[in-house]
């Protein structure tokens, strides 16, 4: 199509979806001692043996590889906090759990790199495996009912991963129904109206509780 | 403007939030996010945000001794060297694929002094390349860059970025009755939620800082 913009300049990848997540703070115990780190993003410790801190993800993981601390999993990502949600995503069919923006990121680099810090490990991660599923199968369902011009839409609690994912799909099919079912497309004929007619712009605001 | 080299000395934990709210770093994210989401070009942040960016990048290459801190002032570096630079490309891509509706319009000046220079090459050298190959070839009235033939009144062989595709992203903080300009809806936007909405009726918002593109 002429004049259709380039899809691939205003894509994020995975990885750089990925490196966002990575900012955000978690907590570590330091198993040594080592002076505050000023970096260009902030300044974090000091550091001492036993004593909790908060750190970026990013940061954590590469201490972690070195030996140098153990990872405090967030408390969301507990057993029984993820079966709670497992089934709250159950029940609910149209809307979303809250859980942090970037739990899919956090999930995988904590399970990848500091499997021994998380009780149950394994449990946790088919836990979140399922939650991401049920929440997809969610998405997907309500990609289907939108079949008319839709001017906005709400998506409250979806995740950035999420968002990334079906970010290519929805803006394509938002503007084809914009672009299609604009009131200007519509020739009006006068007499013998054998389609159903749009009556003016009927745009109705998508408050869908997703 | 916040820097990362100053001392940190028992901050209560909100402000310590809002003082890294506001970082350099910070600030560069957010321009990364919105210029990678928005299909146009958009205003250039700071010339002097920018370049102490690239200051402090240098100065924090020379801290530490023993080789983790090294490391990790290394890591550092290179994730904000990673922004700047996707920042910087993404830019000039958008340049490269709209240089011509840019040189014409007011965008002109959203862009940096060396942005314009090369704009400016940019369309030096496409405007000769096309003027050699096919241009002169083709009959008196068509051989404009800018028109389809002299009868055309606009500038039609322009590619313009596509305003108004739809856009995710978040609100920053409330924003009552948010008019959506062409149909009469009114949307009430909360903070926190994503939304995706057209292009054309958040400009404004992303322009003012009150809401941030995903």
């Amino acid at each position: 199509m002429a004049g259709q913009s380039d899809p691939y300049i205003s894509l994020f990848s995975a990885q750089e979806v990925e490196f966002l997540g990575e900012d955000e703070m978690v907590e570590i115990v330091p198993n040594m001692r080592m002076d505050p780190l000023n970096l260009i993003c902030g300044d974090f410790g000091p550091f001492r043996p036993q004593i909790a801190t908060q750190v970026p993800l990013w940061l954590a993981v590469a201490l972690k590889k070195r030996g140098k601390c153990t990872i405090r999993p967030p408390e969301w990502m507990s057993v029984d906090k993820l079966t709670q949600v497992l089934e709250a995503e159950r029940n609910s069919l149209r809307e979303f759990q809250p859980l942090p923006f970037h739990y899919v990121e956090i999930a995988r680099l904590l399970s990848d790199h500091a499997r021994d810090d998380i009780p149950d490990v394994y449990m946790v991660r088919s836990l979140i495996e399922d939650i991401r599923n049920v929440r997809f199968h969610k998405v997907e369902t309500g990609l289907e009912t939108i079949h008319e011009r839709t001017h906005a839409v709400k998506l409250k609690n979806l995740s950035a991963m999420e968002a990334n994912i079906v970010r290519p799909f929805v803006v394509r099919a938002l503007q084809a129904f914009y672009k299609h079912d604009s009131p200007e497309m519509i020739p009006q004929p006068d007499t013998t109206a054998i389609r159903r007619r749009q009556v003016a712009d009927r745009g109705p605001k998508r408050d869908r509780r997703y | 403007m916040v820097s990362g080299s100053e001392e940190e000395s028992g901050f209560p934990a909100d402000d310590y939030e809002s003082l890294i709210a506001t970082t350099d770093v910070e600030l560069l994210k957010r321009a990364w996010m919105n210029e990678k989401a928005a299909p146009e070009i958009l205003h250039f942040q700071t010339r002097e945000q920018i370049q102490l960016m690239e200051e402090t990048v240098e100065e924090f290459g020379e801290n530490g001794t023993d080789p983790l801190t090294v490391s990790l002032y290394q890591m550092n570096l290179d994730r904000t060297q990673f922004l700047l630079r996707s920042y910087l490309q993404i830019r000039l891509q958008k340049i490269e694929k709209y240089m011509f509706h840019i040189l014409k319009t007011d965008v002109w000046s959203w862009l940096s002094e060396q942005e314009q220079k090369f704009a400016k090459r940019c369309t030096d050298d496409m405007e000769r390349h096309l003027e050699q190959s096919v241009l002169s070839r083709l009959p008196d009235g068509y051989q404009s860059i800018l028109k389809q033939s002299v009868a055309s009144e606009e500038d039609d062989m322009v590619p313009e970025p596509r305003l108004d595709t739809f856009v995710f992203y978040k609100s920053k903080g409330s924003i009552e009755a948010f008019q959506l300009d062409d149909s009469k809806e009114v949307v009430d936007l909360v903070a926190d939620d994503l939304y995706i909405l057209r292009y054309n009726s958040v400009n404004p918002l992303i322009e003012s800082g009150q809401i941030d593109l995903v």
